[in-house]
C-alpha cells in the first residue's frame, strides 16, 4: 500500500474517472464461437476480460464420479499469464484457482437444473485474458451467459458484482489498485428473486457497513442482469432470424421465437 | 479479441454499454415488467427453462431418428455378464449404447449372436468409428439405443471411408423425407438428425441395395477407395459450405446445398478461400436470395 492512492478525491472521483455507484464497461461477446463449445462467451468489465467456454451435458469423463440423479459440473479456471501486470504463471493446481473454481461451481450448482441430466457431466471451462480486479464477477457472469449460450436450463440468470467500502463510503466494481486498498465483497445475486448464491470476502469488513454493501451489490447485479439479458435476446433473436431467413423454416422459426420470448 | 482469419465467428453479436447503478442514470434499455415469474414457476422440463433450449441444446433423441455417431468405447464381455456393446458418441447429454444384437453380422441378417461374435467387436467397430443408426429406444434417463439393423444403414455405416464429417448445431437439420442425399456434383450426403453430417464419396445405387449380397468385409471396412482430385474437392467443397450455413445459422436442406454448391461454381473461388468472411456473406446473401 505504501504511498496511498486516493481512493475517493473531494470531487467523488475515483482514480479512473468514476464515480461512487458507476460501473465498469460491459462489454457481452457470443460471437467469437469458433471452438467447438456448446457455450461461449466473452465478458469484459472495464479493463478485466474473462471468456467461459461451457461444454455439455455430455457423457461424463470420469466414470466413477457421475451421479444416477444429476448431472456433475466440473470447473476449470486458467489465468493467461500475461493478463496481469506481474507475468506469472499458475499452474494446474494453484491453490488459489482451485479455491475460485470451487467458488464457481458452488455458485452454480443450485442455479443450473442439473437433474434434468442424470449421469452426464458440464464442463466449465474459464480463461482469464486480462485482469483489472473483479475477476471473480466476470468469471460468473461469463458462465452464467456461456450457459445460456449452451442452452443449459437454469431457473435464473447469476449476476455477479464486486462493492468495496473506502472510509464508510460504498464503491462499486472495483479495480485492481482499489480491491488493494479497500475492503471488498463479492455478491452473485438471482436477480429475479433476489436471491444471493455467492458471498465472498477475504479482507475484514466493519460489520456495520456488511449491511449497505450487500444491498448495493444486489441492487448493481440486477442492473447488470438487465444489460445480460438484452445481449441473449439479441443474440437469439439474430439466430431465429438466421434460421427463418431461407424462407420454408418461417414459419416454424416465428413460432419459436414467440415461445423463446416467453422463455427467456 | 482473437480471431482466426480463416474461420470467423458464425453470427456476429456483440453488445458494449456503459453500466451505471440505477442510481446515477438509467441507461437501459429493457422493461423490466415482462419480466414474468412464469419463467420461475414452470420450469420443468429444458424446453421451458430459462434458455432458449430449443435453439441451443444438444441432440435430444426421438424415436426412429437418423443420427451419425462415433464409437467412443467398445465393451465386451465383462466376466461372462451383459455388455456386449458399443459406446457411441451423437452430440447427446449422454454416448448412446448400440448392442451387439443390433447390428447386422456376416452371414446372415437374422443369425444368432455367437460368443466367437462378441470376441470379434472391434473387427465390425473399433473406437473412433463412424456409423449411421437408427434411435431403437429411448430410456427413461435420457440414453438412447440404436441400431443398425436395416441394410441401408448398415451399408451406409462404412467406417471412416470415403468421406468426412461436419458437426454443426443439431437444430440446422431438419427432419426430411430423407437423411439421405446423392448431390448432382458426385458427393453422398447423409444428414444426421443429432448434426453430426457424413459427406462421402458417392457409391453406386446398386451397391447400396440388394440383402443377398451383404458383404460384411465392405460394410466394416476401414479402407477409403481411390478417390480422384474432382470428387476430393467436391466433398470439400460441399463441407465448407456446410460449416459456413452453420456459421450463419442456417437450416441445411439439400435443395439449399444445391443452390449453394451451384453459386460456388459459378464464382470460381477456391475451396479453401470459401470459408473467408467475404466469401461466406456473399455466399449467404446469394442463398438468400435465390430463396
Amino acid at each position: 500500500m505504501g504511498s496511498r492512492v486516493e481512493i475517493l478525491n473531494h470531487g467523488g472521483y475515483r482514480s479512473d474517472g468514476r464515480r461512487q455507484y458507476e460501473l465498469r464497461n460491459f462489454d457481452i461477446d457470443f460471437s467469437g464461437s469458433n471452438s467447438t463449445a456448446d457455450g461461449y462467451c466473452t465478458v469484459t468489465h472495464g479493463l478485466t476480460t474473462v471468456i467461459a467456454f461451457v461444454f455439455g451435458p455430455r457423457e461424463a469423463s470420469q466414470r466413477n464420479l457421475t451421479m444416477h440423479d444429476r448431472a456433475i459440473i466440473n470447473v476449470e479456471v486458467n489465468v493467461a499469464p500475461f493478463s496481469s501486470n506481474d507475468r506469472r504463471r499458475r499452474g494446474r493446481g494453484d491453490r488459489r484457482l482451485l479455491e475460485l473454481a470451487a467458488s464457481i461451481k458452488s455458485t452454480f450448482e443450485p442455479v443450473v437444473q442439473i437433474h434434468l441430466y442424470p449421469r452426464s457431466e458440464i464442463d466449465i471451462f474459464i480463461q482469464v485474458m486480462e485482469q483489472d480486479g473483479g475477476f471473480l464477477q466476470a468469471a460468473i457472469n461469463a458462465t452464467t451467459l456461456a450457459l445460456i449460450n449452451a442452452g443449459i436450463p437454469m431457473i435464473d440468470y447469476v449476476a455477479a458484482v464486486t462493492c468495496g467500502v473506502s472510509s464508510t463510503k460504498p464503491l462499486l466494481d472495483l479495480t485492481t489498485l482499489e480491491e488493494n486498498d479497500v475492503p471488498h465483497v463479492t455478491v452473485a445475486v438471482m436477480p429475479k428473486t433476489g436471491k444471493v448464491t455467492l458471498v465472498t470476502m477475504e479482507t475484514r469488513l466493519h460489520v456495520d457497513r456488511f449491511d449497505e454493501i450487500l444491498n448495493l451489490a444486489i441492487s448493481a447485479s440486477k442492473t447488470l442482469h438487465l444489460h445480460m439479458r438484452a445481449a441473449v435476446r439479441g443474440y437469439t433473436t439474430d439466430l431465429v432470424r438466421a434460421m427463418g431467413s431461407t424462407g420454408s423454416t418461417g414459419k416454424e422459426a416465428a413460432m419459436e421465437d414467440e415461445n423463446m420470448d416467453v422463455a427467456i | 479479441m482473437f480471431k482466426i482469419a480463416s474461420f470467423p465467428p458464425r453470427v456476429q453479436h456483440s453488445i458494449t454499454a456503459v453500466k451505471h447503478h440505477p442510481d446515477v442514470e438509467a441507461d437501459v434499455l429493457m422493461d423490466l415488467d415482462e419480466i414474468d415469474d412464469e419463467v420461475t414457476t414452470k420450469i420443468s422440463s429444458p424446453g421451458e427453462s430459462l434458455t432458449s433450449a430449443s435453439a441451443f441444446m444438444r441432440y435430444t433423441p426421438e424415436m426412429a431418428d437418423l443420427v451419425v455417431g462415433r464409437i467412443t468405447e467398445v465393451k465386451p464381455i465383462l466376466y461372462y455378464v451383459l455388455p456386449r456393446k458399443w459406446k457411441v458418441d451423437v452430440n447427446s447429454r449422454q454416448d448412446a449404447v448400440l448392442h451387439l444384437a443390433s447390428v447386422n453380422l456376416p452371414g446372415g441378417v437374422q443369425r444368432r449372436k455367437l460368443e466367437s461374435d462378441e470376441l470379434q467387436m472391434r473387427t465390425f467397430f473399433e473406437d473412433g468409428d463412424l456409423l449411421v443408426a437408427e434411435v431403437q429406444g429411448i430410456s427413461a434417463d435420457g440414453s438412447m439405443q440404436l441400431h443398425t439393423r436395416t441394410l441401408k444403414f448398415g451399408k451406409a455405416s462404412l467406417n471412416k471411408r470415403n468421406g468426412q464429417l461436419v458437426t454443426v448445431p443439431p437444430i440446422l437439420v431438419r427432419r426430411l423425407k430423407s437423411q439421405f442425399y446423392a448431390l448432382p456434383c458426385g458427393v453422398d450426403l447423409i444428414l444426421g438428425l443429432n448434426g453430426y453430417i457424413w459427406v462421402s464419396k458417392h457409391t453406386r445405387e446398386q451397391e447400396q441395395e440388394g440383402e443377398v449380397g451383404f458383404d460384411a468385409e465392405a460394410v466394416y471396412s476401414n479402407k477409403n477407395d481411390v478417390i480422384d482430385t474432382a470428387t476430393r474437392i467436391a466433398i470439400a467443397r460441399v463441407t465448407n459450405i456446410i460449416r459456413i450455413l452453420a456459421r450463419f445459422f442456417i437450416p441445411i436442406t439439400d435443395s439449399i446445398l444445391i443452390g449453394a454448391y451451384e453459386w460456388v461454381l459459378d464464382q470460381e473461388c477456391d475451396v479453401k478461400d470459401l470459408l473467408q468472411d467475404e466469401n461466406a456473406e456473399a455466399l449467404v446473401t446469394a442463398i438468400m436470395s435465390q430463396t
